[in-house]
């Protein structure tokens, strides 16, 4: 593995961060995806979608300047950047739903070869609500899942097919974990990078899910 | 010009078993001095209609933890874990719909519409039991409209014909929620004589509001 002090979050988001659209719409999701923010290049040109109502989102409020009239989806006081607008959440979610927003990036518990993404509940024990990941996840043009590679007792996340209660069917795009970069693709998912220090067979024994190694494989 | 009335007056004929829309995320836009009203009357078994069941100790989340709520309809509890708790040992029914899905529901009811189709929810356990309709190739969910005898909307002001002004992101579902409810009651910080709010700065339409509250500062 890598030697740097780089996190493994921090690595995910770096390369995330690379993969979204010059100034495009883009939404966050609440954890490690919130991360992509600080590696966004200055002159990205990209706005943020915050789906409780607002275009624009910008870093955390400082502490002693609250205004607790602009919040994030998980109910944190937040700024917000030149350009910025706020509207209501049929409109919110019309630029989710219709197609106007570039990419979505989400946590995920088990993605699966079809695409197939369940991060939303797992029966009798987590059972929190879907929010708005279905919407954003069936709306957005480019859906990226940002994720551990497996699970925290060492299991698999990337299955041949999913086992828990899906939040969408056939979404996602891309894949980005600590140890590389999946395409999913009509015929299955491509193993596209790796990440510095860990090697295609690696993947392959951490992974369920069949995976086509592509001939011009990457390093990030 | 509507009714200027106390928090206590506004809900006076709200009953036990009614249904309640509650604009607000994660209690940001939500109507606290509405929703305090309603736990010293000691109403209980509501159906409450909101986004989420919010932040412990905040705003309609209250109306959860004093077990006054019989069915929750929202799209997240997660951060409120009495939620899950009441949810799991069935003493409060609760319905998970995706936010844009309940945004739509509400905005159908109040528009007049027999419904929406959504591909939200589509391979998941959200379509059981609903009709799929197949539009120019692609499947859709039937969603149905949804309503509620009353809606508690956040303003930052409102003016006397009940115009009003929601604030940065609290309009969140204030907008939606005040065209889908029998009794629509608006709680403003600031309530201003006709013609102090500018028209060109109105997100909700006076026509929509039934009564009007000043919220506690």
């Amino acid at each position: 593995m890598s030697d740097t002090k780089i996190s493994k979050r921090d690595r995910i988001a770096m390369r995330i961060a690379r993969e979204l659209p010059h100034g495009g719409l883009v939404n966050l999701g609440i954890g490690m995806p919130t991360l992509v923010a600080n590696y966004l290049p200055k002159d990205s040109g990209i706005l943020l979608h915050s789906e409780n109502g607002y275009i624009g989102l910008g870093p955390d409020a400082p502490a002693g300047q609250e205004d607790w009239s602009i919040v994030n989806a998980g109910g944190k006081p937040m700024t917000i950047v030149p350009g910025a607008s706020f509207f209501d959440s049929a409109m919110s979610f019309s630029i989710i739903r219709g197609g106007h927003l570039d990419a979505t990036v989400l946590g995920a518990l088990e993605v699966d070869e079809e695409g197939n993404l369940a991060n939303y509940m797992i029966p009798g024990k987590m059972v929190p609500g879907m929010g708005g990941a279905m919407d954003l996840v069936v709306g957005a043009r480019i859906v990226i899942v940002a994720m551990e590679h497996v699970s925290k007792d060492g299991k698999p996340k990337i299955l041949r097919k999913c086992s828990l209660p899906l939040t969408a069917r056939k979404e996602v795009d891309i894949i980005v974990t600590d140890m590389a970069l999946i395409r999913v693709t009509h015929k299955g998912l491509e193993l596209a990078e790796v990440a510095e220090g860990v090697t295609p067979e690696q993947v392959i024994a951490a992974t369920e899910a069949r995976l086509e190694v592509r001939a011009d494989l990457k390093t990030f | 010009m509507k009714q200027i009335k106390t928090a206590q007056e506004a809900i006076a004929a709200i009953k036990d078993g009614d249904s309640i829309m509650a604009g607000g995320f994660m209690c940001c836009g939500q109507a606290y001095t509405l929703v305090d009203a309603i736990l010293e009357k000691g109403l209980k078994n509501l159906t409450l209609i909101t986004n989420d069941a919010g932040l412990p100790g905040k705003g309609a989340a209250k109306l959860i933890e004093q077990k006054r709520v019989g069915k929750l309809v929202a799209s997240h509890i997660g951060l409120n874990p009495e939620a899950g708790k009441q949810m799991n040992s069935g003493e409060m029914k609760v319905e998970l719909v995706p936010q844009g899905t309940l945004a739509e529901r509400i905005r159908a009811a109040g528009a007049g519409l027999g419904g929406v189709l959504t591909p939200t929810g589509i391979g998941t356990a959200v379509e059981e039991g609903k009709q799929k309709v197949t539009v120019d190739g692609r499947e859709f969910l039937l969603e149905k409209p949804l309503s509620a005898e009353y809606a508690f909307i956040k303003a930052h002001t409102v003016d006397k014909y009940g115009n009003a002004y929601i604030a940065k992101a609290e309009k969140n579902f204030n907008i939606v929620m005040a065209l889908a409810a029998r009794t629509v009651i608006v709680e403003a910080e600031h309530i201003v004589e006709p013609g102090q709010l500018d028209p060109d700065r109105v997100t909700l339409p006076g026509a929509l509001v039934h009564v009007i509250v000043e919220a506690k500062k």
